[in-house]
């Protein structure tokens, strides 16, 4: 079934001009807005709610019940942001997705606003997304000049505007209230909840925070209905109350040791070995994998026991990891040192901590000078309970820092002390340590599955179908 | 003497119709800025504070929260490199490739060559984790990268 799965966010995906309105137009894009347009704002928020779309960014919130959360009858502007600060190691969804069809993000833009009384949204992009940029640029201008955006649109009486913003290379203004204060000219430094954003965001204003692809499935959402989102996926399982179920397809990045990294879109709740096996072309050189981590660096480890693992929104929870994340792969073979791994982890999550919370500050700084020590091969045995206890006691889960920055930093070291723990036993006690270079690395160049060919050859067989 | 040239004061007003506030405005206007000059400078600063209606410290407090911006003492080569050296890069050998394209350089990361060719620098993810290694030139990815392609990256400024 999962294998004959045909991509729907994907679909456009190498086709010629892509990017431009036109061929979005040609291929049947914009409906989905004219049917919003056509409905009353509450109905549309009210599919969203059925379809049970559930946020992409990484907590997987419900969307249309964080749309609900706007206070009722506000007078005054309500906000839109649009998260596009993707920068969680092994990540690359949203990029190549803007870069490939903007189009599809921004009438998602213009849904979600209609339904949610925005009448500006900031779309906040990370600096390094260069080519996205001026992808959107392009885009927007478009839209302008078709009347999707701007006054009146497309006859309906809504008025839109949407404004790039470019942020500057951190981290930590992916968490939503980081975005908000880095968008309001400040330091990037997360706001305490509650307030929400949705009671007070930015400008002190109701607002809404989406992820990227969140907003693409809105858009397909509304052109294709709940029925068919809700056919694709993993329904909600009775034997767990906090199931919140796992509707709708899923881009998953797979990166690391394969033979063939790529974007796969698939149904939520694939497992771990099948999207490495099916789709990635196995673990590179023939060899097994040791660990994998599930949804980018913030949710730990899956041990080559837990392949089988289907990547939903309760699989890796299930598994011992923080959760699906961002659905990022990164595959880790056999060969490679787990100490060298949690120190890249470790050494991520210093340098974007922001600073404010002490736990979160101390804990990463002096995770990482406890792992570069023991690479230098004057670690002790004590070394991995301190770990441990630094481990455990930062995060919003233990209730001691603002956002959750810390508790992505807690989990790469949880995960790998509790499921490899002799592994980094042996190393203490042999002595061993790793030359002077971080990662030692294999050089050799592996072909790409969203190479140009091989992505028009999935297009032209996707439309035969 | 005034540091930013008229052109770039027109810019940076043009973004205020698109914010309720003016402070909203100090990261386009410290992109612009740098971008032009390679740096922000303390005058830079002071005068951005004056269009934003902004104190000079409420400037650097938020140009100083982000790595990403330059002061005068710090300014940028003439093309900005950045290799990544998260996750799925290291897997694939990006700390090679940049402790290589250093020696060759004869800079650490985050210094300029000598020529002022080039600012070397790493990056946590770029997202392009399957091109990896990957760096970035200024906004434009590279993907699947030897330190020959670090090396050439500030060659071909000179042209
Ligand atoms: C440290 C940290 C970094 C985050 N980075 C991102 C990001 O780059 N993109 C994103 O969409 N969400 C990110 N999030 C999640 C956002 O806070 C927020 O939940 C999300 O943007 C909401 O959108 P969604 O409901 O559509 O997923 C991050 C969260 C944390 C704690
Ligand atoms: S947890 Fe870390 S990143 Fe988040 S607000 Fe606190 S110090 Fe900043
Ligand atoms: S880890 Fe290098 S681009 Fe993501």
């Amino acid at each position: 079934m999962v294998d004959e799965y045909k991509p729907v966010l994907l679909r456009r995906v190498g086709r010629p001009n892509s990017q431009s309105m036109d061929t979005y137009l040609q291929d049947g894009g914009y409906q989905g807005l004219r049917k919003a347009l056509a409905m009353k704002p509450a109905e549309v928020v009210d599919v969203v709610v059925a379809s049970e779309l559930r946020g992409r960014g990484g907590a997987g919130f419900h969307c249309g019940v964080k749309w609900k959360f706007l206070p009722k009858d506000v007078t005054g502007p309500v906000y839109l942001c649009v998260n596009g600060d993707e920068s969680e190691p092994g990540t690359f969804n949203n990029r190549v997705i803007v870069e490939q069809d903007p189009h599809q993000i921004l009438e998602g833009v213009a849904i979600a606003c209609y339904a949610t009384g925005a009448t500006t949204a900031y779309f906040y992009l990370r600096y390094e997304y260069g080519e996205c940029y001026r992808t959107l640029q392009t885009a927007i201008a478009e839209m302008y000049a078709g009347n999707y955006l701007g006054k009146n649109i497309l006859g309906s009486g809504f008025n839109l505007d949407i404004h790039l913003h470019r942020g500057a290379g951190a981290y930590i203004c992916g968490e939503e209230t980081g975005l908000i204060e880095s968008l309001e000219g400040k330091r990037a430094w997360p706001r305490i909840k509650p307030p929400f954003p949705a009671t007070e965001g930015v400008f002190r204003r109701p607002t809404i925070v989406n992820n990227i692809e969140t907003l693409a499935c809105v858009t397909q959402i509304l052109d294709r209905g709940v029925e068919w989102f809700k056919s694709i996926g993993v329904p909600r399982n009775p034997a767990h109350p906090n199931d919140g179920g796992s509707y709708g397809p899923k881009l998953y990045c797979v990166s690391g040791h394969v033979n063939k990294p790529g974007l796969f879109e698939l149904p939520l709740g694939i497992t771990a070995r099948q999207l490495i096996e099916n789709h990635a072309g196995g673990v590179w050189k023939g060899r097994q994998a040791k660990a994998v981590v599930p949804g980018g660096i913030s949710m730990g480890f899956l041990s080559s026991a837990e392949l089988d693992t289907p990547l939903d929104f309760v699989g890796p929870g299930l598994a011992g990891c923080l959760g699906l994340g961002t659905a990022a792969l990164i595959v880790i073979d056999d060969q490679t040192c787990l100490v060298d791994v949690l120190y890249n982890a470790c050494r991520f999550f210093a340098h974007e901590s922001c600073g404010q919370c002490t736990p979160c500050r101390e804990g990463t700084s002096w995770s990482t000078k406890i792992l570069k020590r023991i690479r230098e091969g004057k670690g002790k045995l004590e070394d991995l309970d301190t770990l441990e206890g630094i481990a455990s006691s930062m995060g919003t889960i233990p209730g001691t820092t603002i956002c959750g920055l810390a508790d992505g930093a807690a989990w790469p070291i949880k995960n790998a002390l509790k499921k490899f723990r002799p592994e980094f036993e042996d190393y203490i006690k042999s002595g061993r340590c790793t030359k002077m270079r971080e990662l030692t690395g294999v050089h050799e160049r592996e072909p790409r599955t969203m190479d140009q060919q091989t992505v028009q050859l999935n297009y032209q067989t996707i439309q035969q179908h | 003497m005034s540091m930013l040239t008229e052109e770039i004061r027109i810019k940076i007003r043009e973004h205020f119709s698109r914010y309720p506030s003016k402070q909203a405005v100090t990261l386009p206007a410290l992109h612009l800025v740098q971008e032009h000059f390679g740096f922000v400078s303390d005058n830079a600063m002071k005068e951005i504070a004056e269009l934003l209606e902004l104190s000079p410290s409420q400037i650097f407090d938020t140009m100083s929260f982000y790595g990403f911006f330059r002061d005068e003492k710090h300014p940028l080569g003439k093309k900005r490199v950045w290799v990544c050296r998260s996750l799925s890069c290291s897997l694939r050998g990006a700390e090679d490739v940049l402790l290589e394209a250093c020696e060759r350089l004869q800079i650490a990361p985050g210094e300029t060559t000598a020529d002022g060719s080039m600012t070397l620098e790493y990056a946590e993810c770029l997202g392009a984790c399957d091109g990896a290694p990957c760096m970035l030139i200024d906004d434009e990815l590279k993907e699947l990268i030897s330190a020959d392609d670090v090396v050439a990256a500030g060659v071909r400024s000179h042209g």
